[in-house]
């Protein structure tokens, strides 16, 4: 049997730039919970709607996209017949950014309003992150946890530093 | 530009990709002739006014029917295509 390595999707973090720190996060096994068309998913599991993010203890269950939640936080129910349920624990990568300039930081990279009426706190949205498609979540008034497929990790953080850095460089003019 | 999504609300135009004219969803039978299909593959209207065309909202990857005035930019309505065409 091969001995597997795990290895992180992003390295030199966490980062501290300004008021911003941007660190990895590890939601742990991430499980994709797609409901067949037609089915009532209600009986198992209550489906999140748009933009819901339900939290029982540990286990969340996040709105992920069009009929689509991803579940972290515990192992998914049995929904043989009702849903696709796909692990995508290693097709991801997650981290959390937060700081008193989040809000500057997200303006310059992506379209969503930020403001709290908009976006409030326990919410999650889907969203472009520059040329990135991501899931956001807030976790705070100035704390988001940012997921994007793992192959773009490294412009995942490219792009966040650089708004980081500009926004920085900004405040200290 | 705007559009609003069914699933999320209002979001921006760099959200979106353009598809064309919704007449692509009204594919002809494949009998129905050299000349419907003719039609069906090449011919668009351009018109300075309302129009129906696909878009795609890619971060909740929905397809939307929207109806749109080319002139005033404004957003008449926008429909699921998978609840339009169900």
């Amino acid at each position: 049997m091969a001995e597997l390595i795990a290895t992180p999707a992003v390295t030199g973090l966490p980062l501290t730039i300004g008021s911003v720190r941007l660190a990895a996060f590890d939601p742990g096994p991430v499980t994709a919970i797609a409901p067949y068309p037609g089915r009532d998913l209600s009986p198992v599991l209550r489906f999140p709607a748009p933009g819901e993010v339900i939290e029982e203890g540990a286990r969340r269950l996040i709105w992920a996209g069009r009929g689509m939640a991803f579940l972290t936080g515990g192992p998914a129910p049995d929904l043989g017949g009702l849903a696709a349920v796909t692990d995508q624990s290693d097709g991801w990568v997650w981290v959390t950014l937060e700081g008193r300039d989040v809000p500057a930081v997200l303006a310059r990279l992506c379209p969503l309003d930020l403001r709290a009426a908009a976006f409030p706190v326990g919410t999650s949205a889907r969203s472009v992150l520059q040329h990135l498609s991501v899931l956001l979540i807030r976790t705070g008034p100035e704390a988001f946890q940012i997921a994007a497929y793992r192959s773009m990790a490294g412009t995942l953080l490219h792009d966040l530093s650089g708004a980081m850095k500009a926004v920085a460089a900004r405040a200290a003019l | 530009m705007r559009i609003p999504c069914p699933c999320c609300g209002p979001r921006d135009r760099r959200e979106f990709t353009y598809y064309g004219a919704s007449v692509f969803l009204d594919r002809p039978a494949p009998d129905a002739g050299l000349e419907a299909w003719d039609a069906y593959l090449h011919l668009r209207e351009n018109p300075a006014g309302v129009t129906r065309d696909l878009w795609y909202h890619d971060p909740c990857q929905s397809w939307l029917e929207v109806e749109r005035n080319t002139v005033t930019h404004e957003i008449l309505s926008v429909c699921p295509v998978a609840e339009a065409r169900a």
